[in-house]
């Protein structure tokens, strides 16, 4: 794990101990709401429809057991017991006072750990692919370059007033797990035909009202260009992003108006003048120094077949997690296991101070150094002996943490919808609740196999639904919750954008209609076909002739 | 409004004046539609005198003339405009005007730090920021990630040595 050193420590101080003045000066009223807004979202506060909200970085996904426990101590201290994990793999705190805030920020920078550009028109927290470091397809680690942008993007003194929020992830496998074309800004690492690595950097994608994919406008930055490179497109998007109208004010909608041809030729142009001015090469010896931090564990030589983990997949609960929150390592036994947050009709991402506690105890005993957030709202192991998984799942099945649904119909991606967010239309939590609790039948999740299911309250999508396999858009409609279906999305590397059913459904028939959807594929699935592949195979109409099926009936 | 240059209460030497008004004998600062419609009458003046940009207009469109003004004013429409941020840094890194950059307009305490850094010097400012003020705003963040125009050692720099 990264590490701060004397440099890091003193600027998040600092930090602190500036927005300590900022919430002073609000509560004196020489700053107002207005003023008080831009500054507040720079340090991960919003005001949200009951209270403030306060989320928290947690820089491409990864936290100690150090960590962990501070966070259980700010969720008893200082809000309601419990934090949510974000599909940026960032902690969100819901109920926190204004007058603390400062108090829990200095809290977390004793843990070396921060708010800085969680919200605001500005580079959001880089998020990564959350198997790094431990997957089996992964080329390089993509953590270090993740860190180096972290540092690059703290309060950058060019780009904090940006025409809207800019995010960035970063992937170095061939399975992508980051959602990279979804983003502001991704960046690849690649090998190039003379086998050097270097990145492929993509601009523009992204979902919302318009939902895009990105597209490459670097095909092959070399390493110590990174910076440079990035910088050259947060400029052009700085200089020429529509500021007019929020809606249009993301870069994806700077990078289709320009267009692909148009967008390289600006971009590279600053690129030639920033790469020939050096100052923001990174040069080889920093890159290694960063990587050192992030350097694996010394791996055990084990065999891959463990006695231990062999003799427990006899119990049917042990080989049902097994099989699917299991992710192949790189070192012979060794797996990466996935805790889902996703317990059967729970909150999506929800993670409670004991559970954090016990996590944090967890990782100790079994000597693990950290843990892993993941897009998907939920909690990864990235190095477990594989002898160590049967203690491991027991200790998980007492603190509720065992649920053995990764990547299945069950595990849900959701906002926190209209319960919490006032931007929300709909609710998106119960929604994600009911859908888990009609397919709780393990038994069924397993033969429907793989089938993401992400739900958003409102179009600014904040649950992926446009990347959802199906999705899920909560909409308004003259004051009664209506639920559009998407289908056919998805945000791995063969990303698309779910193309929309038609009608909604009301709150009480979605349930019903993703049921008939799904009953719909496992009819017409050939071989061992995912819900994706048969939609891909087949299209929309006959999946919308059976949704929309007993609504017909009613109808005649 | 009072003016802060190199950190320090400062007078206004230069004049604005509008579109159709006469030119003063004296510094002045014109808009950019004034500057490209009177170049050559304006270049030919033996005195100093600026360009007043708004928030849209990119330096860039002052061409080679950038290094024949003394100063150049960029406007904040509202604080939440970025753009004079870019502005001012290619200002002084692509284009190495080495004269006054004046921020002007809808700008807060909380951004000065970060205008110092691409490379503004001068402010027109509310009377609440007084020069105390303004020294306060740039010791807030002691540490910097980014190379900027200002030329701060940036943490990285600041290891190296360490």
């Amino acid at each position: 794990m990264y590490r701060y050193d004397e440099f890091d420590a003193a600027f998040v101080r600092d930090r602190v101990n500036q927005f300590r003045y900022q919430v002073e000066r609000r509560l004196k009223g020489e700053l107002n709401e207005d003023q008080f807004k831009p500054f507040r979202l720079m340090n991960g506060l919003y005001l949200q429809l009951h209270a403030y909200m306060l989320r928290i970085a947690v820089p491409y996904g990864t936290l100690s057991a150090k960590q962990l426990r501070m966070l259980a101590h700010i969720a008893r201290k200082y809000d309601k017991g419990y934090g949510h994990f974000t599909t940026r793999q960032n902690l969100q705190f819901n109920w926190p006072k204004l007058a603390d805030v400062p108090d829990i920020l200095e809290e977390l920078a004793s843990v070396e750990m921060h708010a800085i550009q969680t919200s605001g028109n500005c580079i959001r927290n880089v998020t990564a692919d959350h198997f790094a470091g431990a997957a089996a397809d992964e080329l390089e680690d993509p953590r270090p370059i993740a860190e180096i942008i972290r540092q690059w993007s703290s309060l950058h003194p060019e780009f904090s007033f940006l025409p809207r929020k800019f995010k960035i992830a970063v992937g170095g496998a061939a399975h992508d797990r980051a959602a990279l074309k979804f983003h502001d800004m991704a960046v690849e690492i690649i090998k190039n035909d003379a086998g050097e690595s270097g990145y492929r950097v993509l601009v523009g994608g992204g979902m919302g009202r318009t939902p895009y994919i990105a597209y490459t406008v670097g095909d092959f930055v070399a390493k110590p260009d990174l910076l440079a490179f990035l910088e050259s497109v947060l400029r052009v998007y700085n200089e020429q992003g529509r500021r007019d109208n929020i809606y249009k004010a993301r870069i994806k909608i700077l990078a289709s108006a320009l267009g692909e041809t148009e967008m390289r030729r600006q971009v590279m142009r600053e690129f030639a003048e920033l790469k020939a001015s050096g100052t923001l090469a990174v040069p080889d010896a920093e890159l290694k120094r960063i990587a050192a931090y992030f350097a694996p564990p010394a791996f055990e030589k084990l065999s891959d077949a463990s006695p231990e983990f062999d003799a427990a997949l006899k119990e049917q609960a042990f080989a049902d997690w097994a099989k699917s929150n299991l992710a192949k390592h790189r070192a012979p036994g060794y797996a990466i296991a996935t805790i889902s947050l996703k317990p059967i009709g729970g909150v999506p991402g929800d993670c409670s101070h004991e559970q954090l506690d016990a996590l944090a105890d967890l990782l100790d005993s079994f000597g693990m150094a950290e843990i892993r957030v993941s897009h998907e709202q939920n909690l990864v192991l990235p190095h477990v002996r594989k002898k160590d998984l049967p203690a491991i799942f027991a200790r998980l099945k007492e603190l509720g943490l065992a649920t053995p649904n990764a990547g299945l119909i069950t595990d849900i991606i959701a906002c926190p919808g209209l319960d919490y967010c006032d931007l929300a239309n709909a609710r998106s939590i119960p929604i994600a609740q009911q859908i888990s609790e009609r397919f709780a039948d393990l038994g069924r999740q397993h033969d429907i196999g793989e089938l993401k299911i992400k739900i958003s309250g409102c179009i600014n999508a904040c649950g992926h639904h446009h990347a959802g396999h199906i999705g899920i858009l909560g909409v308004d409609k003259k004051g009664v919750e209506y639920y559009q279906l998407q289908l056919g999305g998805s945000g791995a590397e063969d990303a698309s954008i779910g193309e929309i059913m038609g009608p909604g459904f009301g709150e009480h028939d979605i349930v019903d209609a993703v049921e008939r959807v799904v009953q719909t594929y496992l009819k017409l699935r050939t071989g061992s076909e995912r819900f994706l592949d048969t939609y891909r195979r087949v299209g929309m109409e006959p999946f919308k002739n059976m949704a929309y099926l007993e609504q017909l009936h009613a109808a005649h | 409004m009072p003016l802060i240059k190199n950190g320090a209460a400062a007078d206004d030497k230069f004049v604005a004046v509008g579109d159709d008004a006469p030119l003063p004998d004296a510094p002045a600062v014109v808009s950019l539609t004034r500057f490209l419609k009177e170049r050559e009458a304006l270049l030919a003046r033996n005195t100093a005198f600026g360009v007043r940009l708004k928030s849209g207009e990119s330096p860039a469109l002052l061409g080679d003339d950038v290094q024949r003004l003394s100063l150049i004013v960029l406007e904040f429409p509202k604080f939440r405009d970025g753009r004079a941020f870019s502005w001012a840094r290619m200002l002084r890194t692509r284009l190495g005007f080495t004269g006054e950059i004046r921020a002007s307009g809808d700008f807060l305490y909380d951004q000065l730090a970060f205008m110092v850094r691409v490379g503004i010097d001068a402010f027109e400012v509310p009377e609440a920021i007084t020069p105390d003020a303004f020294q306060r705003a740039l010791s807030e963040m002691r540490l910097v990630y980014q190379p900027a125009a200002d030329g701060k050692k940036t943490i990285r720099e600041l290891r190296a040595n360490a």
